[in-house]
């Protein structure tokens, strides 16, 4: 029998190699930076929440707490990184939506309901809910 | 085109090396061969040594899967022209241990495989006096499921399967989910603890590339998330006074 090169080798007892996962592993393919993008953003959206419900409890407070909650909203520095955050909520919310159809089956009757209506009533909803809020922000 | 074409494989022989490296190899450039055809003509012209699975030649077996240009990829259903101009690189799918060049160990799956029950269950002591009848719709539930060639390529693709190696995974989720769907079947719940377990579908975070590289568009990303809302609900309900669990 030939001798192993390799030392460690031992013939009944095989090593298998293993690989080790690579820490920038979300950097080898545009669609798992795209996933990791996806998933990051969501801090954004977490952000968006608090801001509105910081902008609820200013018209609570009353005329004066608004009026200064929304001094500092016009900021030059906040509308900027306002302007950041929109771009990643927007970004979050349609890498989103467009997967909704793929987790949702819907039924009319024994008739699955199309993907594609699936997705345009997510996105119909959206269009709706964010037409409402523009409203009732508009009118305070 | 080139008369020739460059193949680098990954070598791993353990008697031989601590640690996997590339071998470069020629291989004559023919119009018609698929990436097995240049492993093959490697095997019985250049290197009779080299090892990886194969059977069909058509895109049925599954065993076949390999990196080809660190993409999960069936080599019977890849034609050597569409990866040229090389050098074209093939390596062992990804998330698996390599116990000899292109060979992967399968054992972590088969045992995931054989945990969701991957078979229709019926109720104790049935006495069926014909076979269960399905409409065409029924069977459209669960159909694109029951295309799962057991190819692996979902695996070698998931990122989590990699980080989180309890995972049950794509392909063996998907086969639950075939059986779940099936009008025939009454096993789900037996299924649901290891489903909706930790190392089930709670595991996933929807990357999607599963469902991107698979051969046979049975989309396992989408079998996953429908399992997340059933589970979600079944949650739900034993929450219910009324529940009998």
């Amino acid at each position: 029998m030939v001798e192993p090169l390799n030392p460690a080798h031992t013939r009944h007892h095989p090593r298998w190699h293993r690989r080790r996962m690579p820490i920038f592993w979300w950097l080898r393919k545009w669609r798992y930076f795209r996933f990791i993008a996806r998933e990051l953003t969501s801090v954004l959206v977490a952000y968006a929440v608090l801001l509105l419900l910081a902008e609820v409890l200013a018209v609570a407070r009353g005329p004066d707490a608004h009026a200064a909650f929304r001094a500092w909203l016009a900021r030059p520095p906040v509308l900027v990184a306002h302007a950041v955050v929109l771009l990643g909520l927007l970004f979050h919310t349609v890498t989103w939506l467009n997967l909704a159809p793929r987790a949702l089956v819907v039924r009319l009757g024994r008739r699955r309901i199309p993907p594609r209506a699936v997705l345009v009533a997510h996105y119909a909803a959206w269009i709706v809910v964010s037409a409402l809020l523009v409203l009732l922000i508009g009118r305070t | 085109m080139p008369e020739l074409a460059t193949v680098e494989v990954l070598r791993y022989r353990p008697e031989r090396e601590a640690a996997p490296s590339w071998e470069t190899f020629e291989v004559p450039f023919e119009r018609n061969w698929m990436v097995l055809d240049a492993l093959n003509y490697i095997k019985d012209e250049l290197d009779g040594s080299l090892s990886y699975r194969w059977a069909c030649r058509m895109g049925v077996c599954g065993s076949c899967g390999m990196m080809i240009n660190g993409e999960p990829t069936l080599t019977c259903a890849t034609y050597l022209e569409s990866v040229l101009p090389g050098p074209v690189r093939v390596e062992p799918l990804r998330g698996f241990p390599v116990i000899r060049d292109l060979v992967g160990d399968l054992g972590q799956f088969l045992h995931k495989l054989r945990a969701v029950k991957p078979w229709l269950i019926r109720d104790q002591g049935e006495q069926p006096d014909r076979e269960h009848l399905q409409t065409p719709e029924q069977l459209a539930d669960y159909k694109q499921y029951s295309m799962c060639i057991n190819c692996l390529l979902c695996y070698a693709a998931c990122p989590i399967n990699e980080l989180e190696p309890g995972f049950v995974g794509p392909a063996a989720i998907a086969l639950a989910q075939r059986y779940n769907l099936d009008s025939r079947d009454q096993g789900a719940r037996e299924r649901l603890e290891v489903l909706a377990s930790q190392d089930g579908v709670w595991c996933c975070t929807f990357v999607g590339e599963c469902s991107e590289v698979c051969p046979k568009n049975v989309d396992p990303a989408g079998a996953i998330q429908r399992y997340k809302v059933t589970a979600t609900v079944d949650a739900f309900r034993r929450l219910l006074p009324w529940s009998s669990r």
